[in-house]
């Protein structure tokens, strides 16, 4: 199949608020043509191909306490027990105890762990991919400490492989390898966009810089849906008199080969970033408002490549931080209640809990927490990909009613995020809920309060 | 060679033989499988202290999380510590670890023990109850689960028969054996199934401490 013939089987929708591809009619949630047999087979030797000593503990660790359901936003809001984030694993368990744990010799002997079936695989894929955001949460509560956030990743790994993954998420990281972003920001419409921006915004744009001490990168959610957040991350580091640029070869920071579960992919797309860094002398790599991008680059970046990155890794809101601890940047005050969702993956997942919660102190505002805000926020429902699903909907809203009533009850005036993808999920489901809240950008509102010196 | 004589000499040797090995091979099994330098910049140093910190945190659970774990945890803890104190604080334990390791320490008097081993069966009746019947907990049980129950259960029911010498009909030597034995196969069981918890604990919560402490996230 040609590529414009793949594009036209699978549109990308950006009119609805949420970006993927369109509803498809049909769905494909099986690629590649093999027998069954050797897609189990591909799925656990996948699986257990880069099991080290981690992976191996957390899988010989499990007691079966089922605590880790209790902080599962699926299993709490539908109490449907397959949502147990432990049992989404419970193929790739039966296959490590059987080929690859300390005692699998006996169990192989014994027959006492069977083979996993492809119909069981199949039955899997919504609890690997529908109903797990890879949020992190279970991992906060298991007793045994076990990080059951990252065991789902390495399972997407075998059924990626597979090829035993849902439709439109395959759809979407197939793009995003061919074109170079998922949602059809390609390396010309992001240039278009940035254009675009900088002459409504008013603002100077640096793009393919030969030399730049910083390169910006973006998510195609933000280029496609938000496209503001360009003029805002431009006109901040022009205000700090910074030489920064955005590049055509090393732009898109989401990485759809990391959501998927294909390794090839997610180190390809890693790698443009990374060598458009090296290639203008980059000493820092700023990532959007994007919440699995983080964890891509800044923990899993270098270990793709092989090596230490030559340059620093930060978050958008933890680099503002930065620069508003340091003295750099001066906010305008502004007058209003906000309550602020952490981005998963940026908090929990990723250390940066407090950045935020510093560049809001400097804008002054009155921050309402909601309960158990930081690192142990209830995940909005959208990310690790779910949010393209399209039969994932129902499962979504579901547990986005939790965020609903959280943000209610803080009372405030202004909802923040620092993450594009939470940020489509709340206007997606603004929507479908006709609720009265609109999500915003903290970089955003920073870049509308900057103090002229 | 009576029965006693058995569970006191060859096979007691065997079933601790069993114990070390077999926690040996299987924490080797994990230990030494590869482990990838992570070549990420670190958000700070420490993790060896995140990984003890660790351990012991994660024995509380969040607050977060406090209205939806509150029974079980208590329920468990109430377990854990009954049967610690049956194991360690009841003489004739305490003179069997003085023969092995060389030194004792103080015992509880019996009747307290004896209160903590009833204390101790209750809970475990109440989360045998829970496995069986709470929805999640019934989906993700497997053999393991109910067989180290039972295996778990044995003992403490064979002691209380000794200490308060009910044998239907059996002689105290006979029960005593039991016991023992019983708990021979608690010792063998232990390092292969889910009981190898009480070391992979270690493990796994410092794991998690160690990775997380690295990016500065809370563990």
């Amino acid at each position: 199949m040609s590529s414009t013939d793949v594009n036209q089987e699978h549109p990308i929708d950006l009119e609805s608020k949420r970006v993927s591809v369109e509803k498809p009619e049909k769905r494909y949630d099986l690629q590649g043509e093999m027998p069954d047999d050797e897609r189990v087979q591909k799925a656990m030797v996948n699986f257990v191909k880069d099991f080290g000593s981690v992976a191996a503990t957390y899988m010989e660790s499990c007691v079966h306490c089922g605590q880790c359901a209790e902080a599962c936003h699926f299993y709490v809001q539908t109490g449907d027990p397959k949502y147990t984030p432990i049992w989404k694993l419970e193929p790739f368990k039966q296959a490590y105890k059987r080929e690859a744990g300390p005692f699998s010799l006996i169990y192989k002997a014994l027959g006492l762990k069977r083979k996993v079936t492809v119909e069981e695989l199949e039955e899997w894929q919504e609890l690997l991919y529908d109903s797990c955001t890879m949020c992190g949460r279970c991992t906060m509560i298991c007793p045994m400490g076990i990080d059951i956030a990252t065991l789902v990743g390495m399972a997407r790994h075998g059924m990626f492989q597979a090829g035993i993954v849902p439709h439109e998420l395959w759809a979407v990281a197939e793009r995003a390898q061919r074109e170079g972003s998922p949602l059809g920001a390609t390396p010309s419409v992001f240039e278009d966009r940035v254009e675009w921006m900088g002459d409504e915004h008013e603002v100077d744009m640096h793009i393919d810089e030969d030399e730049a001490d910083v390169v910006i990168t973006m998510s195609s959610i933000e280029i496609q849906k938000y496209p503001e957040s360009m003029a805002a991350v431009a006109k901040v580091m022009n205000h700090l008199g910074l030489k920064w640029t955005f590049r055509t070869d090393g732009y898109e920071a989401t990485n759809f080969g990391m959501l998927s579960g294909n390794t090839a992919w997610q180190k390809e797309m890693t790698k443009k970033i990374v060598d458009a860094a090296k290639k203008v002398g980059a000493h820092t790599v700023i990532l959007p408002e994007c919440g699995h991008a983080y964890g891509a680059l800044r923990w899993q970046g270098a270990n793709m490549m092989g090596e230490p990155l030559p340059f620093k890794v930060r978050h958008i809101s933890e680099w503002l931080a930065e620069q508003v601890n340091n003295g750099n940047l001066k906010l305008n005050k502004v007058d209003k209640s906000v309550t602020f969702h952490d981005p998963c993956q940026v908090s929990r997942r990723g250390g940066a809990t407090q950045g935020p919660r510093d560049v809001l102190n400097a804008l002054g505002v009155e921050l309402r927490e909601m309960d158990n805000a930081g690192d142990y926020n209830w995940c909005c429902g959208g990310g690790g990909g779910v949010i393209t699903i399209h039969r994932a909907d129902k499962l979504r809203y579901k547990a986005f009613e939790i965020k609903m009533q959280q943000i209610d009850d803080t009372g405030a005036e202004m909802l923040l995020t620092s993450c594009s993808n939470c940020r489509q999920n709340f206007d997606d489901s603004q929507e479908h809920f006709h609720w009265d809240k609109t999500m915003n950008s903290l970089l955003e509102l920073v870049a509308e309060n900057l103090v002229e010196n | 060679m009576d029965l006693l004589e058995f569970a006191r000499g060859p096979a007691m040797q065997w079933s601790l033989i069993i114990l070390v090995l077999g926690i040996t091979w299987r924490l080797f099994g994990i230990i030494f499988l590869k482990r990838k330098k992570d070549l990420s910049e670190p958000r700070q140093g420490g993790k060896w202290g995140g990984a003890v910190k660790t351990v012991f945190s994660r024995s509380v659970p969040a607050k977060a999380f406090w209205s939806r774990v509150m029974y079980s945890n208590i329920v468990g803890y109430v377990f854990h510590i009954g049967l610690a104190v049956v194991v360690f604080a009841f003489l004739p334990h305490i003179l069997w670890f003085k023969d092995i390791l060389g030194f004792g320490w103080p015992a509880l008097p019996s009747g307290v023990v004896m209160f903590f081993a009833v204390v101790t069966l209750a809970a475990m009746v109440a989360l045998l109850v829970r496995r069986m019947t709470h929805p999640v907990l019934r989906k993700i049980s497997n053999f393991d689960d109910y067989f180290s129950w039972l295996v778990t259960m044995v003992p403490l029911i064979t002691g209380l028969m000794a200490f308060s010498n009910t044998g239907f009909g059996m002689r105290y030597e006979t029960v005593l054996a039991i016991h023992i034995l019983s708990v021979e196969f608690l010792f063998i069981w232990l390092p292969f199934g889910k009981l190898g918890h009480s070391f992979l604990v270690f493990l796994s919560r410092g794991t998690t401490g160690a990775i997380f402490t690295r990016r500065g996230a809370r563990t």
